[in-house]
Protein backbone atom coordinates (compact mmCIF):
# COMPACT_ATOMS: atom_id res chain seq x y z
CA UNK A 1 0.00 0.00 0.00
CA UNK A 2 1.35 3.40 -0.77
CA UNK A 3 1.69 6.06 1.88
CA UNK A 4 0.83 9.40 0.32
CA UNK A 5 1.90 12.63 2.02
CA UNK A 6 0.25 15.55 0.21
CA UNK A 7 1.46 19.07 0.87
CA UNK A 8 -1.80 20.92 0.28
CA UNK A 9 -5.49 20.38 0.92
CA UNK A 10 -6.20 20.50 -2.79
CA UNK A 11 -3.62 17.79 -3.47
CA UNK A 12 -5.04 15.74 -0.59
CA UNK A 13 -8.65 15.91 -1.83
CA UNK A 14 -7.55 15.00 -5.37
CA UNK A 15 -5.60 12.00 -4.05
CA UNK A 16 -8.62 10.95 -2.02
CA UNK A 17 -10.86 11.22 -5.09
CA UNK A 18 -8.41 8.94 -6.92
CA UNK A 19 -8.15 6.53 -3.95
CA UNK A 20 -11.60 6.47 -2.35
CA UNK A 21 -10.65 3.47 -0.21
CA UNK A 22 -7.63 5.27 1.29
CA UNK A 23 -7.26 5.62 5.04
CA UNK A 24 -6.86 9.20 6.19
CA UNK A 25 -4.14 9.49 8.81
CA UNK A 26 -4.15 12.33 11.35
CA UNK A 27 -1.97 12.01 14.43
CA UNK A 28 -1.81 8.23 14.11
CA UNK A 29 -2.78 7.47 17.69
CA UNK A 30 -5.70 5.23 16.63
CA UNK A 31 -4.72 3.86 13.24
CA UNK A 32 -1.13 3.00 14.12
CA UNK A 33 -2.23 0.88 17.08
CA UNK A 34 -4.37 -1.18 14.70
CA UNK A 35 -1.55 -1.40 12.15
CA UNK A 36 1.05 -2.35 14.80
CA UNK A 37 -1.16 -5.20 16.00
CA UNK A 38 -2.10 -6.34 12.48
CA UNK A 39 -5.74 -5.60 13.15
CA UNK A 40 -5.85 -3.45 10.07
CA UNK A 41 -3.84 -3.47 6.87
CA UNK A 42 -4.88 -0.41 4.91
CA UNK A 43 -4.14 -0.58 1.21
CA UNK A 44 -3.52 3.15 0.84
CA UNK A 45 -2.82 5.81 3.45
CA UNK A 46 -3.13 9.54 2.90
CA UNK A 47 -1.32 11.31 5.74
CA UNK A 48 -2.62 14.77 6.55
CA UNK A 49 0.19 16.05 8.75
CA UNK A 50 1.77 18.32 6.11
CA UNK A 51 -1.40 20.24 5.30
CA UNK A 52 -0.95 23.82 6.51
CA UNK A 53 -4.65 24.52 5.84
CA UNK A 54 -5.79 22.20 8.65
CA UNK A 55 -3.37 23.60 11.26
CA UNK A 56 -5.01 27.01 11.47
CA UNK A 57 -6.83 28.45 14.47
CA UNK A 58 -9.19 31.44 14.40
CA UNK A 59 -10.41 32.89 17.69
CA UNK A 60 -13.35 35.33 17.67
CA UNK A 61 -15.65 36.50 20.46
CA UNK A 62 -18.51 34.36 19.18
CA UNK A 63 -16.66 31.25 18.09
CA UNK A 64 -13.35 29.45 17.68
CA UNK A 65 -12.43 27.60 14.50
CA UNK A 66 -9.82 24.92 15.05
CA UNK A 67 -8.12 23.13 12.16
CA UNK A 68 -8.61 19.37 12.19
CA UNK A 69 -4.83 18.87 12.36
CA UNK A 70 -4.24 20.95 15.49
CA UNK A 71 -2.98 18.66 18.27
CA UNK A 72 -4.61 18.50 21.70
CA UNK A 73 -1.44 19.94 23.24
CA UNK A 74 -2.39 23.28 21.67
CA UNK A 75 -5.87 23.21 23.28
CA UNK A 76 -4.76 22.48 26.85
CA UNK A 77 -3.48 25.99 27.44
CA UNK A 78 -3.13 29.31 25.67
CA UNK A 79 -5.78 31.23 23.74
CA UNK A 80 -7.94 28.20 22.80
CA UNK A 81 -8.10 27.17 26.47
CA UNK A 82 -9.11 30.70 27.47
CA UNK A 83 -11.89 30.84 24.90
CA UNK A 84 -13.11 27.25 25.41
CA UNK A 85 -12.31 26.06 28.96
CA UNK A 86 -14.36 22.86 28.54
CA UNK A 87 -12.37 21.87 25.47
CA UNK A 88 -9.14 22.57 27.36
CA UNK A 89 -10.32 20.39 30.25
CA UNK A 90 -11.21 17.59 27.83
CA UNK A 91 -7.88 17.96 26.01
CA UNK A 92 -6.00 17.60 29.30
CA UNK A 93 -7.61 14.19 29.86
CA UNK A 94 -6.50 12.78 26.50
CA UNK A 95 -3.83 10.06 26.88
CA UNK A 96 -0.46 11.45 27.90
CA UNK A 97 1.61 14.45 26.80
CA UNK A 98 3.02 12.32 23.96
CA UNK A 99 -0.48 11.39 22.77
CA UNK A 100 -1.68 14.99 23.05
CA UNK A 101 1.27 16.11 20.91
CA UNK A 102 0.02 13.88 18.10
CA UNK A 103 -3.75 13.41 18.52
CA UNK A 104 -6.10 15.85 16.78
CA UNK A 105 -9.74 16.93 16.73
CA UNK A 106 -9.93 15.63 13.16
CA UNK A 107 -8.80 12.22 14.34
CA UNK A 108 -11.37 12.13 17.15
CA UNK A 109 -14.08 13.05 14.60
CA UNK A 110 -12.83 10.65 11.96
CA UNK A 111 -12.77 7.74 14.41
CA UNK A 112 -16.00 8.91 16.10
CA UNK A 113 -15.65 6.63 19.11
CA UNK A 114 -18.33 7.30 21.76
CA UNK A 115 -15.35 7.54 24.14
CA UNK A 116 -13.66 10.30 22.10
CA UNK A 117 -12.76 12.88 24.74
CA UNK A 118 -13.44 15.99 22.68
CA UNK A 119 -16.80 14.87 21.32
CA UNK A 120 -19.06 15.71 24.33
CA UNK A 121 -17.64 19.24 24.20
CA UNK A 122 -18.49 19.57 20.52
CA UNK A 123 -22.03 18.28 21.19
CA UNK A 124 -22.64 20.55 24.19
CA UNK A 125 -21.39 23.59 22.28
CA UNK A 126 -23.22 22.78 19.01
CA UNK A 127 -20.08 22.63 16.90
CA UNK A 128 -20.00 22.68 13.12
CA UNK A 129 -17.74 20.28 11.19
CA UNK A 130 -16.16 21.54 7.96
CA UNK A 131 -15.49 19.05 5.18
CA UNK A 132 -13.74 19.43 1.83
CA UNK A 133 -13.68 17.23 -1.24
CA UNK A 134 -12.15 17.68 -4.68
CA UNK A 135 -15.49 19.01 -5.90
CA UNK A 136 -16.61 21.26 -3.05
CA UNK A 137 -17.08 21.82 0.65
CA UNK A 138 -19.88 21.53 3.18
CA UNK A 139 -20.56 22.16 6.84
CA UNK A 140 -22.33 19.59 8.99
CA UNK A 141 -23.68 20.05 12.50
CA UNK A 142 -21.93 17.74 14.96
CA UNK A 143 -25.39 16.35 15.80
CA UNK A 144 -25.73 15.11 12.22
CA UNK A 145 -22.07 14.16 11.85
CA UNK A 146 -21.82 11.37 14.42
CA UNK A 147 -24.38 8.72 13.49
CA UNK A 148 -23.26 5.68 15.50
CA UNK A 149 -20.37 4.06 17.32
CA UNK A 150 -17.33 4.74 15.12
CA UNK A 151 -19.68 5.88 12.35
CA UNK A 152 -20.04 9.33 10.90
CA UNK A 153 -21.62 11.01 7.91
CA UNK A 154 -18.33 11.94 6.22
CA UNK A 155 -18.44 10.96 2.56
CA UNK A 156 -15.58 8.76 1.38
CA UNK A 157 -14.17 11.58 -0.78
CA UNK A 158 -14.20 14.16 2.03
CA UNK A 159 -11.52 15.38 4.41
CA UNK A 160 -12.45 16.95 7.76
CA UNK A 161 -10.71 20.32 7.61
CA UNK A 162 -11.83 22.21 10.72
CA UNK A 163 -14.40 22.53 13.47
CA UNK A 164 -16.15 25.75 14.44
CA UNK A 165 -17.09 25.82 18.11
CA UNK A 166 -19.34 28.62 19.43
CA UNK A 167 -18.18 30.21 22.69
CA UNK A 168 -20.60 30.54 25.62
CA UNK A 169 -21.60 33.53 27.73
CA UNK A 170 -21.53 31.43 30.91
CA UNK A 171 -19.49 28.71 32.57
CA UNK A 172 -18.43 25.56 30.73
CA UNK A 173 -16.72 22.46 32.07
CA UNK A 174 -15.89 18.84 31.42
CA UNK A 175 -15.51 15.81 33.66
CA UNK A 176 -14.48 12.26 32.95
CA UNK A 177 -14.41 9.01 34.91
CA UNK A 178 -11.70 6.46 34.27
CA UNK A 179 -9.71 3.92 36.24
CA UNK A 180 -6.81 6.30 36.81
CA UNK A 181 -5.76 9.86 36.09
CA UNK A 182 -3.34 9.51 33.17
CA UNK A 183 -3.52 7.45 30.01
CA UNK A 184 -7.11 6.39 30.38
CA UNK A 185 -10.00 5.85 28.02
CA UNK A 186 -13.17 7.27 29.51
CA UNK A 187 -15.72 5.08 31.25
CA UNK A 188 -18.13 8.01 31.31
CA UNK A 189 -17.73 11.70 30.55
CA UNK A 190 -19.83 14.84 30.45
CA UNK A 191 -19.57 18.40 29.18
CA UNK A 192 -21.82 21.07 30.66
CA UNK A 193 -22.14 24.61 29.37
CA UNK A 194 -24.28 27.58 30.36
CA UNK A 195 -25.11 30.00 27.58
CA UNK A 196 -27.62 32.82 27.71
CA UNK A 197 -28.76 31.56 31.11
CA UNK A 198 -29.60 28.10 29.72
CA UNK A 199 -27.82 24.82 30.42
CA UNK A 200 -26.61 22.26 27.91
CA UNK A 201 -25.13 18.88 28.71
CA UNK A 202 -23.65 16.12 26.54
CA UNK A 203 -22.46 12.68 27.65
CA UNK A 204 -19.65 10.47 26.35
CA UNK A 205 -19.12 6.69 26.61
CA UNK A 206 -22.71 6.03 27.69
CA UNK A 207 -24.40 5.39 24.35
CA UNK A 208 -23.83 4.56 20.70
CA UNK A 209 -23.21 8.25 20.02
CA UNK A 210 -22.59 11.23 22.27
CA UNK A 211 -25.91 11.99 23.97
CA UNK A 212 -27.37 15.47 24.46
CA UNK A 213 -29.76 15.32 27.40
CA UNK A 214 -32.47 17.59 25.99
CA UNK A 215 -35.14 16.56 28.51
CA UNK A 216 -32.90 17.19 31.52
CA UNK A 217 -31.78 20.50 29.98
CA UNK A 218 -35.31 21.80 29.47
CA UNK A 219 -36.39 20.63 32.92
CA UNK A 220 -33.53 22.49 34.62
CA UNK A 221 -33.99 25.57 32.45
CA UNK A 222 -37.64 25.62 33.54
CA UNK A 223 -37.07 25.31 37.29
CA UNK A 224 -33.74 26.98 38.10
CA UNK A 225 -32.07 30.36 37.88
CA UNK A 226 -28.57 29.43 36.76
CA UNK A 227 -27.12 32.83 37.59
CA UNK A 228 -26.84 31.76 41.24
CA UNK A 229 -25.92 28.56 43.10
CA UNK A 230 -28.74 26.06 42.70
CA UNK A 231 -30.13 24.06 45.66
CA UNK A 232 -28.53 20.66 46.22
CA UNK A 233 -31.87 18.93 45.69
CA UNK A 234 -32.19 20.51 42.25
CA UNK A 235 -28.64 19.55 41.31
CA UNK A 236 -29.30 15.97 42.43
CA UNK A 237 -32.57 15.77 40.52
CA UNK A 238 -30.77 17.13 37.43
CA UNK A 239 -28.19 14.35 37.82
CA UNK A 240 -30.95 11.74 38.02
CA UNK A 241 -32.63 13.08 34.91
CA UNK A 242 -29.33 13.19 33.00
CA UNK A 243 -28.62 9.63 34.11
CA UNK A 244 -32.01 8.44 32.83
CA UNK A 245 -31.15 9.71 29.34
CA UNK A 246 -27.90 7.68 29.19
CA UNK A 247 -28.02 4.45 27.19
CA UNK A 248 -24.83 2.68 28.23
CA UNK A 249 -23.69 -0.86 27.58
CA UNK A 250 -21.60 -3.21 29.70
CA UNK A 251 -18.17 -3.88 28.21
CA UNK A 252 -14.59 -4.61 29.29
CA UNK A 253 -14.20 -1.11 30.71
CA UNK A 254 -17.29 -0.88 32.88
CA UNK A 255 -20.82 -2.04 33.54
CA UNK A 256 -23.87 -0.24 32.22
CA UNK A 257 -25.14 0.31 35.77
CA UNK A 258 -21.91 1.98 36.87
CA UNK A 259 -21.82 4.21 33.78
CA UNK A 260 -25.42 5.30 34.35
CA UNK A 261 -24.64 6.14 37.96
CA UNK A 262 -21.38 7.90 37.10
CA UNK A 263 -22.85 10.31 34.53
CA UNK A 264 -25.49 11.34 37.03
CA UNK A 265 -22.80 12.18 39.57
CA UNK A 266 -20.81 14.06 36.92
CA UNK A 267 -23.89 16.08 35.91
CA UNK A 268 -24.68 17.02 39.52
CA UNK A 269 -21.12 18.11 40.20
CA UNK A 270 -20.82 20.05 36.94
CA UNK A 271 -24.02 22.03 37.50
CA UNK A 272 -22.93 22.78 41.08
CA UNK A 273 -19.56 24.01 39.86
CA UNK A 274 -21.10 25.93 36.99
CA UNK A 275 -23.58 27.82 39.12
CA UNK A 276 -21.16 28.44 42.01
CA UNK A 277 -19.08 30.77 39.83
CA UNK B 1 3.94 13.05 -2.15
CA UNK B 2 6.25 10.24 -1.27
CA UNK B 3 6.08 6.59 -1.98
CA UNK B 4 6.88 4.39 0.90
CA UNK B 5 9.42 1.92 -0.45
CA UNK B 6 12.39 4.32 -0.40
CA UNK B 7 12.38 7.54 1.52
CA UNK B 8 14.71 9.77 3.48
CA UNK B 9 14.29 10.80 7.10
CA UNK B 10 16.16 13.62 8.87
CA UNK B 11 17.26 12.16 12.19
CA UNK B 12 19.47 14.05 14.64
CA UNK B 13 20.36 16.41 11.80
CA UNK B 14 21.46 13.65 9.41
CA UNK B 15 19.67 12.51 6.26
CA UNK B 16 19.09 8.77 6.51
CA UNK B 17 17.75 6.73 3.62
CA UNK B 18 15.21 4.00 4.41
CA UNK B 19 15.09 1.19 1.86
CA UNK B 20 12.87 -1.85 1.39
CA UNK B 21 10.48 -0.70 4.06
CA UNK B 22 7.05 -2.26 4.18
CA UNK B 23 4.09 -0.03 4.35
CA UNK B 24 2.83 1.05 7.69
CA UNK B 25 6.10 0.53 9.51
CA UNK B 26 6.29 2.68 12.60
CA UNK B 27 9.05 5.19 13.10
CA UNK B 28 10.10 3.13 16.12
CA UNK B 29 10.63 0.04 13.95
CA UNK B 30 12.53 1.99 11.30
CA UNK B 31 14.80 3.63 13.88
CA UNK B 32 15.64 0.36 15.63
CA UNK B 33 15.59 -2.26 12.91
CA UNK B 34 16.57 -0.37 9.76
CA UNK B 35 18.73 2.53 10.89
CA UNK B 36 20.62 1.07 13.85
CA UNK B 37 19.27 3.54 16.39
CA UNK B 38 18.04 1.30 19.22
CA UNK B 39 17.81 4.04 21.86
CA UNK B 40 14.04 4.31 21.58
CA UNK B 41 12.61 1.14 23.12
CA UNK B 42 9.64 -0.87 21.92
CA UNK B 43 7.30 -2.22 24.55
CA UNK B 44 3.57 -1.62 24.24
CA UNK B 45 3.39 -0.55 20.56
CA UNK B 46 0.21 1.40 21.39
CA UNK B 47 1.38 4.68 22.87
CA UNK B 48 0.79 3.68 26.48
CA UNK B 49 4.31 3.29 27.86
CA UNK B 50 6.41 6.14 26.46
CA UNK B 51 9.58 4.07 26.15
CA UNK B 52 9.78 4.96 22.44
CA UNK B 53 9.55 8.74 22.98
CA UNK B 54 11.32 10.86 20.34
CA UNK B 55 11.00 14.50 19.30
CA UNK B 56 9.13 15.08 16.04
CA UNK B 57 9.28 18.68 14.81
CA UNK B 58 9.89 19.84 18.36
CA UNK B 59 7.13 17.80 20.03
CA UNK B 60 7.62 14.70 22.19
CA UNK B 61 5.69 11.83 20.61
CA UNK B 62 5.54 8.05 20.79
CA UNK B 63 7.52 6.86 17.77
CA UNK B 64 5.47 3.65 17.70
CA UNK B 65 2.45 5.73 16.64
CA UNK B 66 4.22 7.65 13.87
CA UNK B 67 3.95 6.02 10.46
CA UNK B 68 7.59 6.35 9.41
CA UNK B 69 6.93 7.21 5.78
CA UNK B 70 4.86 10.22 6.86
CA UNK B 71 7.80 11.73 8.76
CA UNK B 72 9.60 12.65 5.53
CA UNK B 73 10.62 16.31 5.75
CA UNK B 74 10.24 16.40 9.53
CA UNK B 75 12.97 16.90 12.11
CA UNK B 76 13.35 13.78 14.22
CA UNK B 77 15.49 13.79 17.35
CA UNK B 78 16.25 10.61 19.28
CA UNK B 79 18.04 9.94 22.55
CA UNK B 80 21.21 9.17 20.57
CA UNK B 81 21.25 12.77 19.33
CA UNK B 82 21.05 14.52 22.70
CA UNK B 83 24.83 14.83 22.78
CA UNK B 84 26.20 13.80 19.43
CA UNK B 85 29.73 13.24 20.85
CA UNK B 86 28.37 10.41 22.99
CA UNK B 87 28.81 12.18 26.30
CA UNK B 88 25.97 12.22 28.80
CA UNK B 89 23.58 15.11 29.27
CA UNK B 90 22.93 16.55 32.71
CA UNK B 91 19.62 14.68 32.81
CA UNK B 92 21.32 11.37 32.04
CA UNK B 93 24.03 12.07 34.64
CA UNK B 94 21.39 12.86 37.25
CA UNK B 95 19.46 9.67 36.47
CA UNK B 96 22.66 7.73 37.20
CA UNK B 97 23.76 9.58 40.31
CA UNK B 98 20.27 9.68 41.84
CA UNK B 99 19.59 5.99 41.20
CA UNK B 100 16.74 6.60 38.75
CA UNK B 101 17.86 3.73 36.50
CA UNK B 102 17.04 0.18 37.53
CA UNK B 103 16.27 -2.12 34.62
CA UNK B 104 16.77 0.87 32.34
CA UNK B 105 14.14 0.03 29.76
CA UNK B 106 12.07 3.17 30.37
CA UNK B 107 15.12 5.40 30.78
CA UNK B 108 15.64 6.66 27.19
CA UNK B 109 11.98 7.65 26.89
CA UNK B 110 12.02 9.30 30.29
CA UNK B 111 15.22 11.17 29.45
CA UNK B 112 13.55 12.55 26.32
CA UNK B 113 10.40 13.49 28.25
CA UNK B 114 12.44 15.19 30.99
CA UNK B 115 14.56 17.17 28.52
CA UNK B 116 11.35 18.27 26.82
CA UNK B 117 9.83 19.29 30.17
CA UNK B 118 12.86 21.27 31.34
CA UNK B 119 13.33 22.96 27.96
CA UNK B 120 9.79 24.32 28.29
CA UNK B 121 9.70 24.81 32.08
CA UNK B 122 13.05 25.29 33.81
CA UNK B 123 11.37 25.31 37.27
CA UNK B 124 8.41 22.94 37.06
CA UNK B 125 6.07 22.36 39.98
CA UNK B 126 5.72 18.83 41.39
CA UNK B 127 2.33 18.56 39.67
CA UNK B 128 3.82 19.70 36.37
CA UNK B 129 6.60 17.10 36.63
CA UNK B 130 4.10 14.31 37.33
CA UNK B 131 1.96 15.43 34.41
CA UNK B 132 4.97 15.65 32.08
CA UNK B 133 6.10 12.09 32.74
CA UNK B 134 2.61 10.60 33.05
CA UNK B 135 3.06 9.00 29.63
CA UNK B 136 6.27 7.21 30.63
CA UNK B 137 5.73 4.03 32.58
CA UNK B 138 8.46 2.75 34.93
CA UNK B 139 7.74 -0.52 36.71
CA UNK B 140 10.95 -0.62 38.77
CA UNK B 141 11.62 2.59 40.60
CA UNK B 142 8.27 3.71 41.94
CA UNK B 143 9.27 7.08 40.46
CA UNK B 144 10.80 8.46 43.66
CA UNK B 145 14.36 8.36 42.30
CA UNK B 146 13.16 9.78 38.97
CA UNK B 147 11.64 12.79 40.75
CA UNK B 148 14.90 13.13 42.69
CA UNK B 149 16.89 13.15 39.44
CA UNK B 150 14.66 15.84 37.96
CA UNK B 151 14.95 17.93 41.13
CA UNK B 152 18.73 17.57 40.91
CA UNK B 153 18.88 18.81 37.31
CA UNK B 154 16.64 21.77 38.13
CA UNK B 155 18.82 22.69 41.11
CA UNK B 156 22.10 22.30 39.20
CA UNK B 157 20.85 24.34 36.28
CA UNK B 158 19.86 27.09 38.73
CA UNK B 159 23.31 26.94 40.28
CA UNK B 160 21.89 25.73 43.62
CA UNK B 161 23.60 22.34 43.66
CA UNK B 162 26.50 20.47 42.13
Amino acid sequence: MPVLVPNSLREATELLAAHPDAHLLGGGTDLMVEVNFNHRRPTTVIALRKLAEIQEVEIRDSHVTIGSGVPYADMEKGPIATALPALAAAARTVGSPQIRSAGTLGGNLGTCSPAGDSLPVLFALDALVHLNSATGSRDVSIHDFMVGPKRNSRHSDEIITAVTIPTTTGWQGYSKVGVRNAMVISVASACLAIDGGKVRIALGSVGPTIIRCRDAESWLNGVADLSQPIPDAVATEFGKRVSSEARPITDHRSTADYRKHAVGVLATRLIQRGTAQ
Amino acid sequence: MSNSEIYTLRINGEERQVKDAWIGESLLYVLRERLGLPGAKGACEQGECGSCTVMLDGRAVCSCLVMAATAVGSDIATVEGLNMDGSLTDVQEAFITEGAVQCGFCTPGLVMAVHNLLDESPSPTEHHVKEAISGNICRCTGYGRIFAAIDKVVAVRKGEAQ
